[in-house]
């Protein structure tokens, strides 16, 4: 009876949990959490890591039972830890980890483990690939069912994704960082699909560490910090500075650090790095850039544009086809990391779990990795003198570890990207090159590596940040802008947002100045 | 309103007809993938027809494919096991062990060359050698999924342990004491080819149709390919993976009674050293070792092409000395050919 009075006027929120508490022993996971998600809401969900977003996450989706609390889906009470259709009906979720099988087609990987109605029941193919088409079809996914799943893009099979979270009949569904594997042009066609779904009535709850994801698309606002609630509000009446500050706890922006250093006159000093007339098959062709000392230089591009290869390429890690790179005069053996880290060339990789880490090995094995001839004599690695050069890098990058042997996968994932960078400034680099150094890094350390490696430039080295992610490039002197492997721009300080963007998506009417800056370094 | 139908209809059909090729052209191609030993076996047998007369005749084709038999059921053993990403090396023992537990079961304790403990009826020798294979799986299923042991060194403890079980109890010797019931399968010929072939094929089909139209079977490749996507579909992991365990240590015991019924005997080295035989035979057949790939087909294909290089070999007089360097040969041989064959890189 109460239902249908509070029904139509007022309907229940989607989901709403209130006093939510949730430890694992001795660590307290969540305190006393809240959150609720009207119908047709688009609510951002963000905080530092280590803030309790992920435990709620396996709370609202019934991995985990919460210690205390109260969870409700439009208004009944939660279903029975266990039941996972029940909970699949109620509130879908796209896990931050991909769970679609690379080697099964796109329709059984919708359809995975219902193929078929009972289960000794034969699976028919034909009829599973209809269903999965009219599935694709009924979300607008352009995807073909019959294609093998690792074929597809990251986008792609974000999407397919999405439409099999929410094909259970959920009006709910939670995004955990969607974005982070995305390049612009990507997001932006994720957000209208999501906007789409929004116009059908569905609610989201949507974790991003990109706030200015969360202004583009959200309409609400709640911020975790130290695994408690600290404000929910709507994201029109907050502004970026104070949603930062309601995350940290202190008043500080990327902004500021960016906007604080004046833009020095370097014009006099010497190029550290230089490349010439690079060509990598695939990646880029006739590319040439330098970089003198002092100078942060950005290069940008979504993520077909080549510009990963161009920095991977400086560090040694492809042969070029054609073209030259000279660290400080020197040219560098192209496609040998030696003799780019001989050359003085440090790194820091794309992807700091496939390259950056051995996960199960301490910090300081971590970041001394590639100091290891500098520890000892004749080749040997001396215990004490490894401790005392990581207590010297956890110390110089502010690594928050319970100690030097800790595993590094005991970190936080701002914490293991600062050893990443702790070890490629091990080598003392006259260049540092950085791959997206801040992706999936909380507001406060994106803040402190980027202002790290403005440092370098300060003594005297260069750097080099590869990014599509406007905050990194925020701090760079100069943007080169790359596009389908060529150079298509070039932006001083005081650049626009939309300007870059639309360079990065190849779209932007290239300005007189910007083709002199790229004729300059051209040959 | 005819005049529209007709202009519309024809390009519907057009892209309709264009979609279905697409769609058939990249079936074709994924079962390319599974054919690619077939070429191989194509030329072998090109190759065997050239050097023998003999080797085109009934009587040899069906005695390769005899000989097949057991290896095979290993392979579909282990394929079972490779696509949900798990390995049990104790195959090749559970083929010896199993046998000889079941008949020391019911052999007399009296009277004869090995003396058993009479504890069940004669005919209960099939039932008690399946049920060991049972029991081998289930604790190799127990050791690895609930103690979480690491599954490649377990099975190799067990794969130690049971023949040196099998050797303790038989004493070292062959037993050639067995039961009708037990020898009945190896030997007997259902309308003139060896039983043995027949139920390999009937287990080979309803393996190979579970994998592709079952929801169970399909679920080996989702655990195989990503065990935590699977988990979270709602996939009863573990469960799963134990099962397969089980039926793997079962196919075994069961290859393990056609062999003895195939030699009248159980020898004390049964099964010894064929587990490399089995894995090469289930890799080259396109089964990946880290799971979530391949099929029944395929790893059937694999059996025989190192069968027929062998039958081949011993036709041509290539003294059987050599037969050890050409069987490892063939197997690098024959996955150099899958390699290209398919076009994916081996991991």
């Amino acid at each position: 009876m109460a239902d249908t009075a509070t029904g139509p006027e007022h309907p229940a929120p989607v989901a709403e949990a209130t006093g939510i508490s949730k430890r694992f022993g001795a660590t307290v996971a969540l305190r006393d959490a809240r959150i609720s998600v009207a119908a047709g809401e688009s609510h951002a969900l963000v905080g530092r890591n280590g803030a309790g977003k992920s435990t709620l996450v396996s709370i609202l989706t019934g991995l985990q039972q919460p210690d205390t609390g109260n969870l409700r889906f439009s208004g009944e009470p939660a279903p029975a830890v266990g039941d996972i259709d029940a909970w699949r009906s109620r509130v879908a979720c796209v896990y931050q980890r991909s769970t679609i099988i690379g080697d099964l087609t796109v329709a059984e990987n919708l359809f995975l483990n219902r193929q078929s109605a009972g289960a000794v029941q034969r699976i028919r193919w034909k009829q599973l690939r209809l269903r999965a088409e009219e599935l694709l079809g009924e979300y607008g996914v352009a995807v073909d069912p019959a294609a093998r799943a690792k074929d597809l893009t990251v986008e792609q099979r974000q999407f397919v994704e999405i439409a099999r979270a929410l094909s259970f009949g959920a009006r709910f569904i939670i995004l955990d960082e969607p974005t982070a594997k995305l390049d612009a042009r990507g997001i932006g066609r994720l957000f209208d699909k999501l906007r789409d779904l929004q116009d059908q009535g569905v609610a989201f709850l949507f974790i991003s560490h990109h706030l200015q994801e969360v202004y583009d698309l959200c309409s609400t606002v709640t911020v975790y910090r130290d695994a408690a609630h600290i404000l929910t509000a709507p994201v029109a009446e907050l502004g970026h500075q104070a949603l930062v500050e309601a995350m940290t706890g202190e008043s500080a922006s990327v902004a500021a650090v960016a906007e604080s250093r004046p833009p020095a006159a370097r014009a006099g000093s010497e190029e550290v790095l230089e490349i010439s007339g690079l060509t990598l098959p695939g990646a880029c062709e006739e590319l040439s850039l330098s970089v003198r000392a002092g100078e942060v230089i950005g290069l940008a591009g979504a993520a077909a544009s080549g510009n990963v290869q161009v920095g991977e390429a400086v560090a040694g890690l492809h042969r070029a086809k054609e073209g030259r790179i000279s660290v400080g005069g020197r040219s560098v053996h192209t496609g040998s990391v030696p003799s780019a880290l001989a050359a003085g060339v440090g790194l820091v990789p794309e992807d700091r779990h496939l390259q950056g880490l051995v996960n199960n090995r301490s910090v300081a094995e971590n970041a001394t990795l590639t100091v290891t001839d500098q520890l000892g004599p004749l080749g040997t690695v001396l215990p004490a003198r490894t401790r005392a050069f990581a207590q010297r890098m956890i110390q110089d990058l502010d690594i928050k570890t319970p100690g030097a042997a800790t595993p590094v996968s005991a970190l936080s994932g701002g914490n293991q990207q600062k050893v990443v960078v702790a070890r490629a400034l091990a080598t003392d680099p006259h260049v540092l090159v950085a791959i997206r150094p801040t992706n999936g890094v909380d507001v406060k350390s994106k803040e402190f590596l980027l202002g790290r490696i403005r440092q370098v430039a300060d003594g005297g080295k260069a750097a080099l940040i590869v990014s599509d992610e406007l905050d990194d490039l925020k701090v760079c002197d100069r943007v080169v802008v790359m596009f389908h492997g060529r150079v298509v721009a070039e932006f001083d300080r005081g650049w626009k947002d939309d300007h870059l963007v639309a360079a990065m998506e190849g779209v932007g009417t290239p300005l007189a100045s910007t083709v002199s800056g790229t004729d300059e370094h051209g040959r | 309103m005819s005049a529209t139908t007709e202009l519309t209809e024809p390009a519907a059909s057009a892209a309709e007809s264009a979609t279905a090729d697409t769609a058939r052209r990249r079936v074709d191609l994924g079962r390319f993938r599974e054919l690619s030993l077939v070429p191989a076996i194509l030329v072998l047998m090109l190759i065997g027809f050239i050097v023998s007369p003999a080797f085109l005749t009934a009587d040899n084709l069906i005695g390769v494919a005899q000989q097949s038999t057991e290896l095979s059921l290993l392979v579909l053993a282990t394929t079972f096991i490779l696509i949900c990403g798990r390995m049990d090396l104790s195959l090749e023992s559970t083929i010896g062990v199993a046998p000889v537990i079941a008949v020391w079961l019911v052999l007399p304790s009296s009277g004869g060359r090995f003396m058993g403990l009479g504890l069940f009826p004669e005919w209960a020798a099939v039932p008690l050698c399946l049920l060991v294979g049972a029991v081998i799986g289930a604790v190799n299923g127990f050791l690895i999924l609930k103690l979480r042991l690491n599954g490649f060194i377990v099975t190799l403890g067990a794969l130690t342990m049971l023949r040196g079980l099998q050797v303790a109890l038989s004493e070292g010797q062959s037993i050639v004491e067995l039961p009708s019931s037990f020898t009945y399968l190896g030997k007997a010929s259902w309308l003139g080819v060896p039983a043995a072939i027949w139920i390999c094929a009937l287990l080979f089909a309803v393996g190979g149709s579970a994998l592709a139209w079952l929801r169970h079977g399909r679920a080996l490749y989702a655990i195989g390919g990503n065990a935590e996507a699977a988990r979270t579909a709602g996939i009863r992991v573990d469960r799963i993976v134990w099962v397969v365990l089980i039926i793997g240590s079962l196919l075994a015991a069961f290859a393990g009674i056609l062999y003895s019924g195939h030699y009248g005997s159980i020898s004390a080295t049964q099964g010894s050293g064929w587990i490399f035989q089995v894995f090469a035979a289930t890799v080259i057949g396109g089964v990946s070792l880290n799971g979530g790939k391949g099929s029944v087909f395929g790893a059937l294909t694999g059996v025989l092409t190192l069968q027929l290089v062998v039958n081949v070999m011993t036709l041509a007089g290539v003294p059987p000395l050599w037969n050890q360097f050409l069987n490892g040969a063939i197997i690098i041989v024959a996955l150099i050919i899958s390699r290209f064959a398919s076009g994916e890189k081996q991991e």
